[in-house]
């Protein structure tokens, strides 16, 4: 049981938990958190999930946990940890289920106000052309040898059949194609699962949203990115559907004896792992990283349909009726990075499980257009409340191993919140506030109401307080799309 | 045996007991089924069997219900009949069921967060957190 005097306090917003307070924790624990935030933590399991995540073995630096943690398995929510290439460990719970879950922005130069009067018909058409819901198909149903190519190449397999553009691909985390991506590795079940499903939403919290930009606070950087006051944009949040979660249950399945083939002692079975460069760790990056291509794909599909959408409901009301990519962006998702660590340069692979990478400005692999300004970093909220974009700092690459935070903080479990909030009646309240709503299951729309997370914005401020992101512009959901 | 639904912050949560291994792994399935809200035709009858050979009972719980879940997804099977021949290391399941109607929501993955299989009074008990 973790005490708030378990902490060291640092500043206002950061605390540690230090590698001696429990002996089998290799490196301490560094939380980004107000202290009311961090109160609020003791009420579930993340920090004691991220002292247990403290003893993987080959991590180096701190274990960094973001202001929206919240439990996991295993491994909380927001958390990051590296683990130096190549005797260090993967571990599949540590990066997620969902793997590669992330969100992509798309910008646009239609006025809200004057798009007021076509936003019912714009969400009935976007509901129309994004499959999204418990058990429906994507947008293609593929062989099983084209899935190899979408495997493989990712958004790069999207571009080649029609469904991106080159500004697509540049402004996608890794070009929206990891190298290194094994489908071999992948499970005939992981397989199946994936094949009819790209190119969906699914359920859960994933969405899409079309939001105003609210407010601008650094114009440089929203100019950069295409991002003009009062002007619509488009959020899709969605990942690597069943295939990604099939990819992860395999590997954690068969980590269970891996841990004891390599003598390695974790105190949580949900934190199994193998060394990276053991033919286990081997496998599951490859796989893992068939898994990410899926999910960039993915995104880049119902990115089209989106466009579509809006040439259906805009075109010949307005001059310019495009979707222009600013940024795609993961938060669930192991890279292999070059980092700074105590003096060193090291090659170590970064877990990031509910946090998004960060990049800090004139950063490798940042599309040149974005070089000066660092890497978008976006935050969705809650439904119905505000979603963020940021830029990642240099301060991020020193503290954070170039990372942030990724959303809202769940607070409230989804059975308290079924038996609290009617699905019809928040469905009416959003659309009393302006907010179009098209949702497959009313009780799963009541499970995502609002009222189930922390506000983004205390979360915003304390990434911003510790400058491992800056504030961009603030955007407000006009449409959401549910499962 | 039976099972009840308990509080998670991020997901779903089932207290499962039965008193033997046999039912509690019974006892798992309806208990998922019943968080998905699954509904099935009834006939026509399906027969499915299903093998596994893990080390531990949480890992051959964990298989048996992920099985269950593919078989909803790509199937779109659920069952209500289940005869097991335990082994050791592992269990063959012949399962009975038929196709779904419908299904209001979507577990993605069974955990093993905090999974242990305990006796107790009635037998064994387990708690199953699903990711959804």
């Amino acid at each position: 049981m973790v005490r708030i005097q378990d902490l060291t306090r640092i500043s206002a917003y950061e605390w540690e938990i230090p590698k001696s307070f429990r002996n089998d924790m290799r490196v301490p624990v560094r939380i980004f958190s107000t202290h009311e935030m961090l109160e609020n933590s003791l009420d579930d399991r993340s920090l004691e999930q991220a002292i247990n995540a403290a003893t993987l073995p080959g991590l180096v630096g701190a274990v960094t946990i973001m202001p929206d943690m919240h439990q996991g398995y295993g491994f909380p929510i927001g958390g990051v940890a590296a683990t130096e290439f190549p005797n260090g460990v993967i571990s599949p719970r540590a990066i997620g289920y969902d793997i590669n879950c992330g969100v992509r922005l798309l910008a646009s130069s239609i006025e809200a106000e004057a798009a007021l009067p076509y936003l019912e018909m714009l969400s009935v058409r976007l509901n129309q052309l994004c499959p999204s819901g418990v058990g429906t198909d994507g947008i293609v149903n593929l062989a099983l040898p084209e899935l190899d190519h979408v495997l493989k190449e990712g958004s790069h397999w999207a571009f080649k059949n029609g469904y991106a553009n080159e500004t697509d691909l540049r402004r996608t985390e890794e070009n929206g194609m990891l190298t290194g991506a094994k489908p071999e590795k992948v499970s005939d079940r992981a397989r199946k699962r994936g094949k009819s499903q790209l190119g969906s939403l699914g359920a859960g919290n994933h969405f899409i949203e079309v939001d105003v930009v609210d407010e601008i606070f650094n114009e440089k950087a929203a100019s950069t990115m295409g991002l003009h006051t009062g002007m619509l944009a488009v959020q899709i949040h969605c990942g690597s559907r069943g295939l990604g979660h099939q990819i992860c249950s395999d590997y954690v399945q068969e980590f269970q004896t891996a841990i004891q083939r390599y003598g390695i002692k974790v105190p949580d079975r949900e934190l199994v792992c193998a060394p990276m460069d053991s033919p286990e760790g081997v496998a599951y990056l490859g796989a893992m990283r068939a898994a990410a291509n899926f999910a960039f794909a993915n995104r880049q599909l119902l990115a089209h349909a989106a466009r579509q959408a809006f040439v259906d409901v805009f075109a010949g009301h307005f001059k310019d009726w495009q979707l222009h990519q600013v940024y795609d962006i993961a938060h669930n998702m192991g890279k292999l990075e070059f980092h700074e660590v105590e003096g060193r340069r090291l090659k170590v692979c970064v877990h990031r499980k509910g946090a998004t990478r960060a990049f800090g400005p004139g950063a490798p692999g940042l599309p040149p257009e974005y070089q000066e300004i660092g890497q978008p970093v976006l935050v969705p909220g809650s439904m119905g409340t505000a979603s963020w974009v940021l830029v990642g700092t240099r301060t991020s690459m020193l503290r954070s191993f170039g990372s942030s935070c990724h959303g809202a903080r769940r607070v409230m479990s989804r059975s308290q919140a079924k038996k609290e909030i009617h699905g019809n009646r928040l469905r009416l309240e959003l659309e009393d506030r302006g907010i179009h709503v098209q949702a497959g299951s009313m009780s799963e729309l009541a499970e995502e109401a609002p009222q189930a997370y922390k506000d983004v914005d205390m979360v915003v401020e304390t990434v911003t307080k510790v400058d491992i992101a800056r504030k961009v512009a603030r955007l407000m959901p006009v449409v959401v799309i549910k499962g | 045996m039976g099972f009840n639904e308990i509080k998670h912050t991020a997901d779903w949560a089932l207290l499962i007991w039965g008193e033997n291994i046999e039912t509690l792994f019974k006892e798992a399935a309806r208990g998922m089924y019943a968080l998905m809200s699954a509904q099935s035709s009834q006939t026509p009858r399906r027969i499915y069997e299903f093998s596994t050979y893990q080390t531990n009972l949480e890992s051959q719980l964990v298989s048996f219900l992920s099985e269950l879940l593919y078989c909803t997804e790509q199937e779109e099977l659920i069952f209500d009949s289940f005869y097991f021949k335990l082994s050791d290391g592992g269990f063959a399941v012949k399962m009975e069921g038929s196709n779904i109607t419908s299904i209001q929501r979507q577990i993605k993955a069974v955990t093993f967060h905090n999974l242990e299989i305990k006796q107790s009074n009635q037998g064994y008990q387990v708690e199953i957190v699903f990711d959804v």
